[in-house]
């Protein structure tokens, strides 16, 4: 076993990380944001939102990343009026933010469908309480829709944050050097993709399961009312046998 | 008019470019990106099959196999996955041809890319699917394992007749969620040198400078694969799961 190297090559990879991180970051906050607008679009009631947001959705989620991040990176460049643009070429000319708009257009069109679901399985019961007790269509979403539905949303969420993670890696096609590129480099450096690639993959590996576990804890702070009640009998502070 | 006339010139150039240049390289990539999911399909079903037994194991060890399995092959990124088959089975190929001495110290031996490409896939495949044949499982009746098991069958009988047949069935909706990304997923296996629909769209896009053109019937024909997988897979619930239908 050649430590040095997997230290070595552990340590290039991990100095990639912070890419990797800016890549994800700024993918999920964009599609966040998309996701949003698509929701509330479907859920506004208009035919040509609702036909608009199906559209989208088949689109994105029909069709494979890699294409939608070729169409965006190579493809978009071949408009005139895209070259002369003083705002669109600077975003388009860049693999990183190529990347990233391809990221946030994706996963807009999955998380529009998690956040779909989650508001359609708020319990009716409780829009009509609060109804019944006067409140604004406005007030009723932000204190009643909204809180059930962001929990009922989050473990589908999770799974779509360690799909980006996962996402992150295409950027080194487009010659971004974040982790999947380094190691690709430092493999075809060394002739030594089986060490190379299971360093990366352990930072990978680490990384997603990292995310899984803060997506879990906040699950739990967010359902205190689903968890058992604790044990009454614990609470009861014994009596001092002094007085 | 000269908005029509410049449109009209280039539908014509799209037309020249894919019926008489690269239509029929295009739909060759569609029929390997098929030959790639499909062999991905059927090595992920016999991996995903062990991989969930393993998960429903009593055996403590298995199930922590089994777990293992589906977590870092549902964890890494699928280019590095293929990556690893690719790259990484050229270097054990060529270690072992070097040490046995049938080729020079200086050659080396690829990996076949399809078979590289399509062990990737499917194992990745083989993972989404132990999940789905799990959950398969676990949603049959208890009731039914105990009277089977009540009968005094043997477990093998009892797989074949009480479990594999309801597996199969609830599993269907499933598997074509595990077909439609493992279409996807094979849209990487370009990077390794398989002439699918990706690469030939790539290499199109590359020697006409007509990227647009050729990256958006790539998406369209994804697209299409996509869409007509979803009635087939409907058709195919509808059908293993006629016994349980309302009668009209």
């Amino acid at each position: 076993m050649d430590y040095d190297f997997y230290l070595s090559t552990m340590w290039s990879v991990l100095k990639a990380l912070p890419l990797t991180l800016e890549i994800w970051f700024f993918g999920i906050a964009f599609g966040l944001v998309i996701a949003t607008g698509l929701t509330w679009l479907r859920a506004s009631g208009y035919k040509s939102g609702e036909y608009f947001t199906r559209a989208y959705v088949f689109v994105f989620r029909g069709s494979p990343l890699l294409v939608q991040l070729y169409l965006i990176y190579f493809g978009l460049s071949q408009f005139d009026f895209v070259r002369h643009s003083p705002i669109l070429w600077p975003i388009l000319r860049d693999p990183m933010y190529c990347t990233i708009v391809a990221m946030a257009l994706n996963t807009a069109a999955y998380e529009s469908e998690i956040f779909r679901g989650a508001l359609k399985a708020v319990p009716v019961g409780q829009i009509e309480a609060a109804k019944a007790f006067g409140m604004s269509a406005f007030t009723r979403f932000r204190i009643v829709t909204l809180p059930i539905a962001l929990r009922l949303a989050l473990p589908a969420y999770s799974t779509e944050i360690i799909l980006m993670t996962k996402a992150t890696a295409l950027a080194s096609v487009v010659t971004i050097m974040e982790m999947m590129g380094t190691a690709q480099k430092i493999q075809h450096d060394t002739f030594r993709p089986i060490e190379v690639l299971t360093c990366a993959g352990v930072i990978y590996l680490l990384l997603n399961l990292s995310i899984a576990r803060l997506f879990a804890w906040v699950e739990y702070l967010l359902s205190p009312h689903l968890r058992p009640a604790p044990d009454q009998s614990q609470r009861i502070k014994p009596v001092p046998e002094v007085l | 008019m000269e908005f029509f006339s410049s449109l009209l010139e280039q539908m014509s150039t799209a037309y020249d470019l894919l019926v008489a240049g690269w239509g029929v390289q295009l739909l060759w990539g569609i029929g390997w990106t098929l030959a790639v999911t499909t062999v991905s399909m059927v090595i992920g079903a016999v991996l995903g099959s062990l991989v969930a037994a393993a998960k429903l194991s009593h055996l403590g060890r298995l199930r922590f196999l089994g777990e293992s399995y589906t977590t870092v092959f549902r964890g890494e990124p699928e280019l590095l996955i293929i990556y690893l088959f690719y790259y990484g089975g050229t270097q054990v190929l060529t270690g072992v041809a070097r040490s046995t001495g049938s080729i020079g110290p200086t050659d080396i031996v690829n990996m076949p890319s399809f078979l590289g490409g399509v062990l990737a896939v499917g194992i990745i495949s083989g993972a989404y699917q132990a999940e789905v044949f799990r959950g398969s499982f676990l949603a049959i009746h208890r009731g039914e394992l105990e009277a089977a098991r009540a009968y005094g069958m043997s477990a093998w009988l009892r797989f074949r007749l009480v479990i594999m047949p309801q597996v199969l069935r609830l599993a269907v909706p499933g598997l074509g969620n595990v077909w439609q990304l493992t279409i996807k997923d094979s849209a990487l296996i370009s990077v390794t040198g398989v002439a699918e629909l990706m690469l030939t769209a790539n290499k199109a896009a590359r020697s006409t400078h007509h990227s647009l053109l050729f990256y958006t019937v790539a998406g369209i024909l994804y697209l299409v694969m996509t869409s007509i997988s979803t009635p087939i897979f409907d058709r195919a619930e509808r059908y293993t799961s006629r016994s349980f239908l309302r009668p009209k």
